[in-house]
């Protein structure tokens, strides 16, 4: 480090002017190289997306060729009824879940380790995903029959109130005499257990019915999804992210500690809980539609912050775009694994997510947190 | 800019930690010193409003109060004691952030000019590009004072700036502040521990302890053998160097501590 005082005066023979615009060149120069670099990335990511995508519409019983798939999507009028019927009424609503699943899940654990400052913070891993599931369950043994909205409303509006307490619990112990991350973990596997155990009791008093449609709901299944818990989701991510994308800056500020985003004019405490709404919102939304589907709030973040870093400006849409790619691929696999069987989803990625997980905590040294 | 404050207190839960604390500061470099405890962080945090304390704190003839948010964010910086930060993002990016009241999705030429003129004023401007989690303790604290900088504030108040940097970057450190502080005509106030520091660098120092101010004026007046007795319980040699700068020798506690002995 050569620290120079007085730099500010001009260099003989280098005029202060000339000094500040090759420094304004050199500056723009730099810059243009970080970001090229960044939407490379987005651009890659995002067609990455279209190619699983369109191969998640071809696999299933029936097999369909790309170009079947994509003359049914863009032409559909012209296509033969029968592949008309198995692209626009099953598989596209499941191939686009996939995909904005995976945009909110992502969303939401990049949100989450920000604002708790936690690499291990994730919806599922602290709990949120379980509260959601409970939420839903005691919605599905005492809701049905009791309203009739219950299958639309009752189900994610329960969800989502039950994902908001845990949320505001973990939130809440996290501030009490400024708990150290650790705790903040440890409060959030409290969270998961207690939601679990009360799941458990919730399925020990519910009816066989009942109970076979929690456990198949929890597993997690992208098959439930159709056109209008498709638009309900859309509209959902559609809204949270506007109101993420007027916070990039703050959130990005809270990554340099609270007391130094404060003397930026950044208002933690608001940040956080309305981070933790739009957690909730967004953890909510995927519980309820489609089911418990972990790790991608955990997984997704991480794979945007060592590609694209924490300019949230970025880290936001990449680990979005991540979630979504790794929800559309495992969308893929759940069909490949066994033929002729969809195999529910939630249990793939967490297959999948453990290994990365393990890595994750083994390559604590390579300095990505 | 002035910055006045009068009968300042502020208590944690029911601690008071700030007892009827008044001060003036102007433009030049404050050192704030004294014992652990004895409020000298919490007096910089009162004064850049992160914590809200009763009484007055006057900036340029203004109440702070009658300030709106975003000019108290433009006129006054504070580096915090525990800055330093393992964010991915490069040192450009970082600096940037010190203006983020003025940043957009897209970023203005301007913005860019002023982050990489600040990293050039303070020497690092070949870190730019580096990545702030692969930084040292002491280019991530020359980073913040980039954060803190580049706004040009008119009161910059800094917790403790040296805490992780060896002797040599403490002196280049502040070399930079006493420089930009002349320069920009800027109000520094440096919450320190090093007395020598202080001495060495403030033209004004405040002596605090138990949440209230001892003394203030020049080095010489203020850092004297009878007060580190008193307020350190050190017992320490003070000489005047030619420039008349006070040299602080510390040679032992006024405590008996240590290995008892039969």
């Amino acid at each position: 480090m050569n620290v120079k005082s007085k730099a500010r005066e001009p260099r003989e023979g280098e005029p202060g002017l000339r000094s500040s615009l090759r420094m304004n060149v050199k500056a723009k120069t730099a810059y243009k190289g970080i970001t090229r670099k960044k939407y490379l990335f987005l651009l890659s990511i995002s067609a990455a997306i279209v190619l699983t995508f369109i191969i998640d519409v071809m696999t299933g019983p029936a097999s369909l060729s790309a170009n079947d798939v994509i003359s049914t999507i863009l032409f559909p009028a012209y296509s033969e009824p029968s592949v008309q019927v198995i692209v626009w009424t099953f598989r596209l609503p499941i191939a686009l879940m996939a995909i904005v699943i995976g945009i909110a899940l992502g969303l939401a654990g990049a949100i989450m380790q920000t604002i708790l400052d936690n690499p291990l913070a994730s919806p599922y891993t602290l709990g949120i995903s379980a509260s959601a599931g409970f939420g839903a369950a005691l919605a599905i043994v005492l809701g049905v029959g009791v309203l009739p909205f219950a299958d639309t409303l009752f189900v994610p509006v329960n969800a989502f109130v039950f994902s908001l307490i845990s949320c505001m619990a973990i939130y809440g112990i996290a501030r009490f005499k400024q708990a150290t991350s650790e705790t903040i973990v440890l409060t959030g596997i409290a969270v998961l257990f207690l939601f679990n155990s009360l799941l458990g009791l919730l399925q020990y008093m519910a009816n066989p019915e009942q109970v076979q449609a929690i456990v198949f709901w929890l597993f997690g299944s992208l098959t439930k999804a159709n056109w209008t818990t498709l638009g309900i989701t859309v509209g959902i991510v559609l809204v949270v992210i506007p109101l993420l994308a007027m916070d990039v800056w703050k959130l990005t500020a809270l990554r340099l500690g609270d007391d130094k985003a404060r003397s930026l004019g950044v208002n933690v405490e608001r940040i956080r809980i309305k981070g933790l709404i739009l957690v909730s919102v967004l953890t909510a939304t995927a519980v309820a539609f489609v089911g418990t589907i972990g790790f991608i709030g955990l997984v997704a973040p991480h794979i945007a912050r060592m590609l694209v870093g924490e300019d949230h400006r970025y880290f936001l849409p990449f680990s979005a775009l991540s979630g979504a790619f790794i929800l559309s691929a495992a969308s893929i696999f759940s069909k490949a694994v066994v033929p002729g069987i969809i195999f529910p989803i939630g249990i793939l990625t967490s297959l999948i997510g453990i290994p990365f997980f393990v890595w994750l905590l083994l390559s604590k040294k390579r300095g990505y947190w | 800019m002035k910055l006045e404050i009068k009968n300042l207190k502020f208590r944690y839960n029911s601690n008071p930690v700030l007892k009827n604390v008044s001060m003036i500061s102007e433009p030049m470099v404050t050192a704030i010193i004294g014992p652990n405890a004895a409020g000298k962080s919490t007096l910089l945090k009162c004064m850049c409003g992160i914590l809200k304390a009763e009484g007055s704190i006057i900036l340029n003839g203004k109440d702070l109060k009658a300030y709106q948010k975003d000019e108290v964010i433009k006129a006054i910086s504070y580096l915090p004691q525990e800055s330093s930060t393992n964010a991915i993002m490069t040192v450009l990016e970082a600096t940037l952030l010190g203006k983020i009241s003025s940043l957009g999705w897209r970023i203005k030429d301007e913005d860019l000019s002023a982050s990489m003129d600040t990293l050039e004023k303070l020497g690092i401007e070949d870190l730019a590009m580096r990545q702030m989690n692969e930084l040292s303790g002491g280019q991530k604290q020359m980073v913040s004072i980039a954060q803190s900088i580049i706004r040009n504030p008119g009161v910059l108040l800094m917790d403790e700036p040296t805490n992780s940097l060896d002797l040599q970057r403490q002196l280049e450190l502040f070399d930079v502040i006493r420089d930009i502080t002349d320069e920009n005509k800027m109000t520094t106030i440096v919450a320190l521990h090093d007395l020598n520091l202080a001495a060495r660098y403030a033209g004004k120092v405040i002596l605090m302890n138990g949440g209230k101010i001892m003394a203030a004026g020049s080095p010489a007046s203020v850092i004297t053998e009878a007060m580190i007795r008193e307020v350190y319980g050190v017992n320490a040699r003070v000489t005047l160097d030619d420039e008349g700068i006070p040299q602080v020798i510390p040679i032992n506690s006024t405590r008996k501590c240590g290995i008892k002995r039969p």
